[in-house]
């Protein structure tokens, strides 16, 4: 049950461009689905697919979640709280009981970084990583390139700084791997103490003031500041870190051009980012957000073996995947 | 006990400078006879044509989980396993259940290593009660029950007040202090080297500088007090070049290396295999070369284990949850030879010095040589040999190996423990492809 992306979907370091631009191709005409009255084709009809989140999320797992019932999946969302785990059972036995129910994938959302390949490597089903730990967030990656490539085009030769906590984010790590492999730039900006050390080795500019970073950059992907990151001495306040590093409207003006604004969300408005930036008209903030769902769908569709040239016709209400055994 | 005739294998011994084909006889627990051409009639014979004969390995640093988890390992399995890796002796560190930081439980092991009646077993006390960084151990009553050093380790001694004291305590008794060099807030919830595969990663990194801190603060403190200061498992460049330092000055620093830190790197961390989890973590080529360069100039004294058995269930979860810690006694002679024999950084020579003479010599242990009337403490190895590691195969009770699955060179095929034959392998003296189509043709 392989087809073009392989089983699983973990992270973008091990993705070639081609791979990123077909998942890219294949959101496109998904993108139509979710604008229509009746949002919804068979594409996945008779599929299951469970939502594993060991950790809290909103946006992710209701996007994933709408991703699914759009292509017609029947989805059980499991929570760590909710489940098995909560009494010490191990991540792979609560793997291994899901797929002895005979499930067809597993959208996983874990603390641990490698867990989704951990999980990957132990069961048959397609597995994707919806956040590892501090490693990756592929389709937030990619939902990322989707929203700058609407507005740029060719991403080749493109100027993206992300801005914050790069140490801890997952999210900044995919988008590195997934920019970096279809051309565009990347540099990155935020407290040294919240880079990796080995940061120079990860083939990005880095900027230690955000004026910079805003003098260079077409597009900046601000990261949510994490307030457990004062409490464990990162940096030493919310107050601060906005003073110093946050997005505001006087230093965009100062640039010469118009900056693209992204952000993963939640937003801590007044922190990393102001309001009449997130609000502004250079904020594609709400973009990101549609377009989450139409690379999620994407995403289920390839894996689950959907032909690309297909999604076209899946939308109609053809079958648009090969017959499961 | 008849005597035993080594006959035929090239004699490497360090100790009196001899490398050389010759006979090695034994009786009474003692070598008793050395030289080109031996008669014995009584004794029982064994072949060592291409094989070479060295005084027994000794492991001056492993985890035996007895007493407090004997269902991970065993003194008696630890033991044989040790035997089986071609180790005469082996030194249990302490962070037992309950620690070993009184003359009961010390007594308890030593009694426990003579049941087993495999390799011998040293124990190393704890240097403070509990391991807990705060009260001085009873040392003085710990080695008047067969304690051989001293150590907390697995759990670094953050105070350099209580490794001061502990340095000037341990004189009186001749000990060395041995150290797990960790600045505990720089290490903290550390899982992998701190580099560019913990940044790709996202696990949470150890600097190097965490381990080298330590190293500096100790050197310093056995320069201060006189006392001698044993740094375990080294990992880093930077510590070698701290070593050196202190050794030009005379300061009484020695220094072991594992042979996981001599051939593999941060690298192996990728796909997150929990088996590649240890503390002090896997480092850089950089750091390899340099500790391989240090083996081989005598900065870094001698090649110890750091066997560490865990539960296949403990080490099948989340990496950054797993244990720290790998299997080492039955990999270890094939890891060394493998990675530094075969690729020239040392001699034959250099490797029974390494992992036999210098050992006893620094923990003033029995063994370490061939010489007529020392004690019968002895390996037979086939330096030739390739054989795939298998972990299920192995003697510990411990399956966490990253060697899993490799071929590696050079095998033991007899373990000599105060003259009785305590382990051996196939038939000695036939090539382990002759042994190999035996077995097949035995099971054919």
């Amino acid at each position: 049950m392989t087809g073009t992306l392989g089983k699983d979907l973990l992270g973008l370091e091990s993705l070639s461009g081609d791979q990123i631009r077909l998942i890219l191709d294949t959101a496109e005409p998904f993108k139509e689905i979710s604008e229509r009255a009746i949002k919804k084709v068979p594409a996945l009809r008779g599929s299951t697919i469970v939502n594993l989140f060991f950790e809290n999320s909103t946006r992710t797992r209701i996007s994933f979640e709408f991703a699914e019932k759009r292509l017609s999946a029947d989805t059980v969302n499991v929570s760590a709280s909710g489940s098995s785990v909560s009494k010490g059972e191990t991540l792979v036995d609560t793997a291994r009981n899901l797929e002895a129910m005979r499930i067809d994938m597993v959208v996983i959302r874990h603390s641990a970084s490698g867990a989704a390949k951990f999980l990957a490597d132990r069961i048959q089903s397609n597995v994707i990583n919806a956040g590892d730990g501090t490693h990756e967030h592929p389709t937030q990656g990619l939902l990322d390139i989707l929203t700058l490539r609407d507005r740029f085009g060719d991403l080749k030769g493109r100027r993206v700084c992300i801005c914050g906590d790069i140490l801890h984010s997952r999210v900044a790590r995919s988008n590195i791997w997934g920019l970096t492999k279809l051309g565009a730039e990347v540099g990155v900006c935020g407290p040294r103490s919240l880079l990796p050390n080995a940061v120079d080795e990860l083939g990005v500019k880095i900027f230690d003031r955000v004026e910079e970073a805003i003098e260079w950059a077409e597009a900046l992907n601000v990261l949510r500041l994490q307030f457990e990151r004062m409490t464990a001495g990162y940096i030493p306040s919310a107050r601060e870190y906005n003073r110093v590093f946050g997005i505001s409207r006087e230093r965009l003006d100062r640039a010469k051009r118009d900056i693209l604004i992204l952000h993963p969300g939640p937003m801590n408005r007044g922190v990393e980012i102001d309001s009449d930036v997130a609000d502004g008209p250079n904020s594609v903030i709400l973009d990101q957000v549609t377009n989450g769902v139409a690379i999620r769908m994407a995403v289920l569709y390839l894996l689950a073996g959907g032909k690309p040239e297909l999604a076209e016709a899946a939308k109609g209400g053809g079958r648009g995947r090969e017959e499961r055994e | 006990m008849n005597p035993i005739l080594l006959r035929g294998g090239t004699l490497v011994d360090p100790s009196q400078d001899l490398n050389e084909i010759g006979d090695l006889l034994i009786a009474d627990g003692l070598i008793s006879g050395v030289g080109a051409s031996i008669h014995a009639d009584d004794a029982e014979e064994i072949d060592c044509s291409g094989l070479i004969v060295s005084p027994g390995f000794i492991d001056v640093h492993c985890h035996l989980r007895e007493p407090g988890r004997e269902d991970v390992e065993t003194i008696a399995t630890g033991a044989r396993a040790a035997a089986a890796g071609g180790f005469t002796a082996v030194c249990a560190m302490p962070n037992t259940d309950p620690v070993t930081d009184n003359q009961a439980a010390v007594g308890f092991i030593v009694r426990q290593g003579q049941r087993a009646a495999a390799a011998r077993v040293y124990p190393i006390g704890a240097i403070s009660v509990g391991q807990e960084g705060k009260v001085l151990a009873e040392f003085g009553e710990m080695v008047g029950a067969g304690a051989i050093a001293v150590s907390d380790d697995g759990k670094p001694v953050a105070s350099a007040q209580l490794m001061r004291t502990a340095l000037e305590y341990a004189r009186t008794f001749r000990i060395p202090v041995i150290d797990h060099c960790e600045e505990p807030t720089l290490a903290a919830g550390g899982a992998m080297h701190e580099g560019l595969v913990s940044a790709q990663l996202g696990l949470k990194g150890i600097p190097a500088e965490a381990e080298e801190i330590m190293v500096i603060r100790d050197i310093l403190l056995a320069r201060l007090t006189g006392g001698h200061v044993h740094l375990a498992h080294m990992s880093t460049k930077g510590s070698v070049e701290l070593i050196r330092w202190g050794k030009e000055r005379g300061i009484r620093v020695t220094a072991e290396v594992c042979p996981h830190h001599l051939s593999l790197t941060e690298e192996s961390v990728r796909g997150y295999d929990t088996n590649a989890k240890m503390n002090p973590p896997l480092r850089t080529d950089e750091d390899v070369d340099a500790l391989r360069d240090a083996v081989k100039d005598g900065t870094i004294d001698l090649i110890a284990t750091d066997h560490a058995p865990h539960h296949y269930d403990e080490k099948e979860r989340e990496f950054a949850d797993a244990p720290n810690g790998i299997v080492g006694l039955e990999t270890a002679l094939a890891v060394v030879v493998t990675n530094l024999v075969e690729n020239g950084y040392l001699e034959y020579p250099d490797l029974v010095d390494r992992m036999s003479c210098t050992p006893a010599r620094i923990f003033n242990l029995p063994g370490g040589s061939l010489k007529r009337g020392g004690v019968a403490d002895i390996t037979v190895f086939d330096p030739k040999a390739r054989w795939q590691v298998d972990a299920s195969q192995f003697l510990s009770k411990g399956r966490n190996s990253p060697y899993n699955g490799m071929t590696l060179t050079g095998r033991p095929a007899c373990t000599i423990v105060a003259g009785s034959v305590v382990y051996r392998s196939g038939i000695p003296g036939q090539s382990s492809e002759k042994q190999r189509q035996q077995t097949h043709r035995l099971r054919g």
